[in-house]
């Protein structure tokens, strides 16, 4: 075997090693890598008072803007289309939260089996849209962005020509 | 590029070390100019196509502009440590004296891509998801990618003798390499803040082809800029290191 041959083999050797050393613990600490839990995990195995994050989508027509005391308090159910959470939370939303979109929210569950959000984060999707396209589908009825994500970007994209040309 | 003529396997000894640098000197001086001009023209056409032509996304408003810079630089970020890896390969299996300096002089320019794709990220961050930062799978493998450049940075300049220095950059670089596949597919693994890809080679992009266009553009403009900033930083490197050498010839003779 030559000198480079044999780097060759040493360089392979290492790189099976590594990653597959690499591989195993991501696998073992796969669930400490989530950076939410699903509300049907938390509906399964959630405990009262501890601090953690659940994410989901925003259910259709469950959000409701109170006052309390002179500040803003928005209730809303988180869902994950097999169980869903209520959810309260007191400040300002952030501006892409609506229903139907996706938040992560940071908090505790309650005996109650609500959950006490102390932050909120929108988490958008990876579909991007001019507003006169998001328009001409919920126009057309093709799309109720409260109800779930939009349909595939080729049926739109010829449609924004149409309605362009 | 001569690839081939750069990566062919060199006994690497004496004064046949610097054959191949010689080569690369001329073709990269002929190359230098079109591509440094070209990157200026393309990455100019792709960012006012991008800020000022595209039309705003529906839900983010104007924000959505952050994506043509957050992007191409995040892409940019990513491939430029798989050049770095390759240099790496290619130093640690043939002795390639060139791979050596062009893995030296991709890191500064790695990691200032990377170090642009988290700025932007934490730009658009803050008025879209409510955070500046997160510390979810795909921004913290970013993150440590930011930081396998700047070890990469340190380590290869640490050494008084420079071939020491590039062999353990260039096993830093390798070992770095599983963050790769961490960073693509860390979306998809776990549940993230960060979105999952737009543009998959699979499967259509979910992206309305009026902010394609100008992404793509943006994308081959940001590669370009790469490419002429290494490209120069190499020559200047080769440069440099040979004047080193008649310097040193020259003390040698005068002594």
């Amino acid at each position: 075997m030559t000198r480079k041959g044999r780097r060759w083999a040493i360089v392979l050797v290492c790189g099976v090693g590594l990653g597959s050393a690499t591989a195993l613990s991501l696998l073992a600490f796969s669930s400490d890598m989530v950076f939410f839990v699903a509300p049907s995990d938390l509906a399964a195995n959630g405990q009262p008072g501890r601090s953690l994050r659940l994410g989901g989508l925003v259910e259709a027509g469950s959000v409701h803007r109170v006052s309390e005391g002179g500040e803003p308090v928005a209730h809303f159910r988180v869902t994950d289309g097999k169980a869903s959470v209520d959810v309260s939370y007191t400040g300002i939303l952030p501006d892409l939260f609506r229903e139907g979109q996706g938040v992560v929210t940071l908090g505790t569950l309650r005996p109650d089996g609500t959950f006490r959000a102390s932050e909120v984060l929108a988490k958008h999707d990876e579909t991007y849209m001019p507003k006169d396209v998001a328009d001409a589908l919920k126009k057309a009825g093709m799309w109720d962005p409260t109800k779930g994500p939009p349909p595939p970007a080729a049926t739109w994209n010829a449609m924004a020509t149409r309605t362009a040309g | 590029m001569d690839a081939i003529a750069l990566i062919a396997p060199r006994a690497g000894r004496g004064l046949h070390r610097f054959a191949n640098p010689g080569r690369f000197l001329r073709l990269a001086g002929a190359v230098q100019p079109w591509l440094t001009g070209s990157a200026i023209i393309v990455t100019a056409i792709g960012l006012y196509w991008a800020l000022f032509i595209s039309p705003a996304d529906w839900q983010q408003g104007d924000a959505v502009r952050i994506m043509y810079v957050h992007v191409p630089a995040a892409w940019l970020a990513s491939m430029g440590y798989a050049g770095l890896a390759l240099c790496s390969l290619a130093s640690i299996i043939w002795r390639h004296p060139l791979a050596d300096l062009a893995a030296a002089e991709i890191g500064p320019v790695g990691a200032g891509f990377t170090a642009l794709c988290l700025a932007t990220g934490s730009l658009w961050g803050k008025p879209m998801w409510g955070a500046w930062w997160v510390w979810d799978a795909r921004l913290t493998s970013v993150l440590v990618l930011f930081f396998l450049y700047l070890g990469h940075i340190a380590l290869v300049r640490a050494f008084d003798e420079p071939q020491r220095g590039y062999r353990a950059g260039s096993i830093l670089a390798l070992v770095g390499v599983v963050n790769l596949p961490i960073i693509k597919f860390s979306v998809d693994w776990w549940n993230t803040l960060h979105q999952p890809a737009t543009i998959t080679l699979m499967g259509a992009p979910t992206m309305a082809l009026t902010m394609l266009w100008p992404l793509l553009v943006c994308a081959i403009g940001f590669t370009l800029v790469f490419a002429a900033l290494v490209v120069a930083r190499t020559r200047a490197a080769v440069m440099e290191r040979r004047i080193r050498a008649l310097l040193m010839a020259r003390s040698e003779a005068s002594a």
